[in-house]
């Protein structure tokens, strides 16, 4: 399966990609490229021949420097060292503005929108539409509905951003680097917060790009998005180059070798001990009026049970509303008794862990200590007396990095130093000092490394193996296939199928997210629709 | 990146890094008497520092309140009009039992302060927290309806306090204990009693959480509105305290008592390195803050440099520069 591909990573060996580079000049190339802070170096000499035409991607763990990498394509940051030039002229971009001008667009990884304003106005935010001394709103409605139907987004122009969907809101900032025809456009790891048919939609559009004659640079963790697409990957590691590959040349398990340096060993590991049928959590006619009506389903004791779907089915809803945090009616059994969390202090001291798939807005606070993050959830079990003992707090915090193997540089450092996987690692951490029996784990690896995904991936097979049960909500359906014992698949609030098994395919879990049979407000979780 | 990059180090470090935040406020302290020594020599001297620091004791134990309402996240705007509420109430009260209880109107008067003050904290934490309305708005109408309601009830003039309870309450205000007045006492008391609580109690912890991100802590299972709600309670007896020592100073209540304090207070929070937005409260910094500006209020009567009509206009600019300064600080 796997093509023999240099990947002992010898230095910066680049193949030679002679035949495809040819006599095309690059639009925009970078030579010896690097960057500094203070003794730090996060990026040094990296060599990038972008051609037109072309989807260039550049993979690496978190860490590794791409985003450094972007940020000093597109003018956020200025190198410490080596050169840019763009059609063989030399370039210096002090500023973001200057890159634009020059023919260089970022799609942000971040969504940078200003909520109370409308879609229209977004697109057209800094370069507004004049008609004399006016602001011409008709036309630039008229074009950022054109320029959003070209990429499949049907979100009216009228629509403030904050009513919108964050999916469409993706679509909304990537339809700002497509207003003008951009030279190259760089997408920092758009499908972070997209799932099956967005992210389709997204690499149609790229691929449009591409026929359109700009360049692409494109930086994702889904790796399978990169084979389908890349024409050539470029590989960093550790703020060095790895090197220029041919897309067709390498396949995800040779990306993923060549990203961290070593041999895999296996994502998901091997699953010890079976699931029981001793029920633990058991919820019916759960409805989260707007987002989720009628689930029903029940977790056993050392099950690790999934929800798949699409942004928007109603997952995440349904499971704040379980455990406290928005207004829902439930009838829901812990361990055999009737429970009703009003809030989701309830739900923690009745032993429900919740992991929010925002980490960085609801899960830590960033400018925090670690210590203080780690027990805001357990204050009072941690605290009993009157006063709080920051020994405790430091004992707990030393056991935490050591048992979750978070990285940290000083144990004062706050929340907002670590990498997103040591964040998520943190995050759980933070969690599981409530000692919960059943834990939700939301997006328990978005954003994040191939190292740490498979950290937390054994992290959660620890917890069943001790007798705990969890779910996981995923849109990444490779993820929960690898994990779950079983998948409940939810499609617009309702859930529309289970599978388990050898039914566990990524076909089965698409096909019941997208067309499965929406049921009738009596009917049952459709739950024979495979058998 | 190897799967093993060594063991992280998870030796102890002091809790002692300080930033300019913790610091700052005293350096400008400490500037500021070099720069008056300099001025004018009397104004070391310890008759004046001593004045000047009973002066800002007012503000000071307001401000501690303060410190915790916006260190939750919140603001009070009603502070200035509920001392001269909760001082008027405190007078009728002792001046109505003044003929049957003697002097023991007085500790019975300070209760009812105390009671009155919580319960206009609590009129506005619930208002904020449960009623959901922006604090600024929230207290914006409380402050107006403390004040007419002082007016009210003084009909537009003063209420002085019972001859025979006047000489017995002197103390409060003009007292000294060891050298030292007691209003400075009391304020260094409610400063330690409230850092104790905001670095040491687990509620300390919560405040801060709501205040830097009501979302993680609604999303740990801390209740906001109870953090919120007991934060403006605190802004109460804080408040409640500031009047039974103001009190004996002026004899009286009036409906000017204690306007343009809400400016003071919150100048004071924020000079003393609080954030604005909500986060960590400084309470020793809010106090460092709150003499700070009666301190260069002072300055300026001493000196002969700007009039002392002026001193509104330096503390407005003294809080805009402030913030300024966390502004560049945090951009960082």
């Amino acid at each position: 399966m796997s093509i023999a591909v240099n990947i002992a990573g010898e230095g910066g060996s680049t193949l030679p990609c002679g035949d495809v580079t040819g006599a095309v000049e690059p639009v925009l190339r970078a030579e010896r490229l690097s960057k500094q802070y203070g003794p730090v170096t996060v990026l040094s000499d990296v060599m990038l021949d972008i051609l037109p035409s072309e989807i260039h991607a550049i993979i690496g763990e978190n860490g590794a420097g791409k985003s450094t990498l972007m940020r000093l394509l597109s003018g956020y940051v200025e190198p410490t060292g080596g050169t840019l030039s763009m059609a063989g002229h030399p370039v210096k971009f002090t500023k973001p503005s200057q890159a634009q001008d020059a023919g260089i667009a970022l799609v942000h990884q971040e969504i940078l929108l200003a909520d109370g304003l409308t879609v229209a106005d977004n697109l057209f935010l800094g370069r507004e539409l004049l008609r004399g001394p006016v602001v011409d709103d008709r036309t630039m409605r008229r074009l950022a509905a054109e320029k959003l139907a070209q990429i499949g987004c049907f979100v009216s122009p009228t629509a403030l951003v904050r009513d919108i969907s964050l999916a469409d809101r993706q679509m909304v900032q990537i339809a700002r680097a497509l207003l003008d025809d951009y030279k190259v456009v760089i997408f920092d790891e758009p499908t972070a917060v997209l799932t099956g048919g967005e992210v389709e939609r997204l690499l149609e559009i790229v691929l449009q790009l591409k026929a359109h004659g700009t360049a692409v640079l494109y930086i994702s963790h889904r790796l399978d998005e990169v084979q389908r697409v890349a024409d050539k990957v470029t590989v960093l590691r550790d703020g060095k180059m790895v090197g220029t590959y041919p897309g067709r040349m390498l396949n995800q398990m040779d990306m993923a070798r060549l990203m961290v340096g070593r041999e895999l060993a296996a994502l998901y590991p091997e699953r010890t001990g079976a699931s029981s049928d001793i029920p633990m959590l058991s919820v019916s006619n759960a409805t989260v009026p707007g987002y989720a009506e009628d689930v029903s389903f029940t977790l056993h004791k050392g099950e690790i049970l999934g929800f798949a779907g699409m942004v928007g089915a109603g997952r995440t809803e349904l499971f704040e509303g379980i455990v406290g945090l928005r207004p829902a009616t439930a009838t829901v059994e812990l361990e055999g008794k009737p429970v009703h969390f009003h809030s989701q202090r309830a739900a923690i001291d009745a032993g429900i862990g919740y992991l929010t798939e925002d980490r960085k807005g609801k899960g830590l606070l960033l400018q925090e200590r670690l210590a203080a993050n780690l027990t805001l959830s357990a204050l009072d079990v941690f605290h009993p007396g009157l006063s709080m003992s920051r020994g405790r707090e430091m004992d707990a915090l030393e056991k935490a990095v050591e048992a979750y193997d978070i990285r940290v540089k000083s144990p004062g450092a706050k929340a907002a130093q670590l990498s997103g996987g040591n964040q998520q690692k943190l995050l759980l951490a933070k969690v599981l000092l409530t000692n919960p029996s059943v834990v939700i784990i939301d997006e328990p690896t978005r954003g994040i490394d191939i190292a740490n995904k498979a950290q937390i991936y054994a992290f959660i097979h620890g917890l069943v193996a001790r007798g705990k049960a969890c779910i996981v909500i995923s849109s990444e359906m490779q993820e929960l296939i690898g994990l779950c014992d079983r998948i409940l698949v939810m499609r617009e609030g309702h859930v529309t199928g289970e599978v388990s098994g050898a039914e566990m395919t990524e076909s089965n879990v698409a096909l019941l997210a997208t067309s499965g049979p929406k049921p009738g407000p009596k009917a049952k979780g459709g739950t024979e629709w495979l058998s | 990146m190897a799967v093993m990059t060594g063991s992280p180090t998870t030796r102890r470090i002091s809790d002692l890094n300080l930033t300019w935040t913790d610091v700052g406020p005293f350096l400008a302290l400490a500037a500021l008497l070099v720069a008056g020594f300099l001025i004018n020599p009397d104004f070391l001297s310890a008759t004046n520092l001593a004045n000047v620091i009973t002066r800002s004791a007012f503000i000071a134990i307001i401000a501690v309140g303060a410190t915790f309402v916006i260190s939750s996240g919140g603001l009070d705007l009603s502070v200035g009009s509920m001392a001269a509420f909760v001082t008027g109430i405190t007078i009728m009260f002792m001046n109505a039992v003044a003929p049957h209880a003697g002097l023991w109107a007085i500790p019975a008067g300070m209760l009812v302060a105390i009671v009155v003050g919580l319960l206009c904290g609590l009129a506005n934490g619930l208002i904020v927290t449960v009623g959901r309305i922006e604090p600024f708005i929230a207290t914006l109408g409380t402050m107006g309806i403390f004040r007419a309601l002082i007016t009210y009830l003084t009909n537009g003039g003063t209420i002085p306090i019972d001859r025979s309870l006047r000489d017995a309450y002197r103390p409060v205000y003009f007292g000294t204990v060891a050298g030292i007045p007691i209003p400075i006492l009391i304020s260094i008391a409610v400063a330690a009693v409230a850092s104790f609580i905001l670095y040491k109690m687990k509620y300390g912890r919560k405040c801060a959480a709501v205040g830097a991100n009501e979302d993680v802590a609604r999303y740990s299972g801390i209740s906001v509105v109870k953090t919120r709600t007991i934060a403006y309670v605190v802004q109460g007896a804080c408040v409640a305290i500031a009047a039974i020592c103001y009190v004996p100073r002026l004899g009286a209540a009036t409906p000017t008592t204690g306007q343009l304090w809400e400016l003071q207070v919150i100048t004071a929070v924020v000079i003393g390195g609080t954030a604005l937005r909500g986060g960590k409260g400084h309470v020793w910094g809010t106090v460092a803050g709150a003499v700070i500006l009666e301190l260069i209020a002072n300055l300026m009567v001493l000196s002969d440099f700007v009039s002392e009509y002026l001193v509104a206009a330096v503390q407005g600019v003294i809080i805009i520069i402030a913030m300024l300064i966390q502004r560049f600080s945090n951009s960082k």
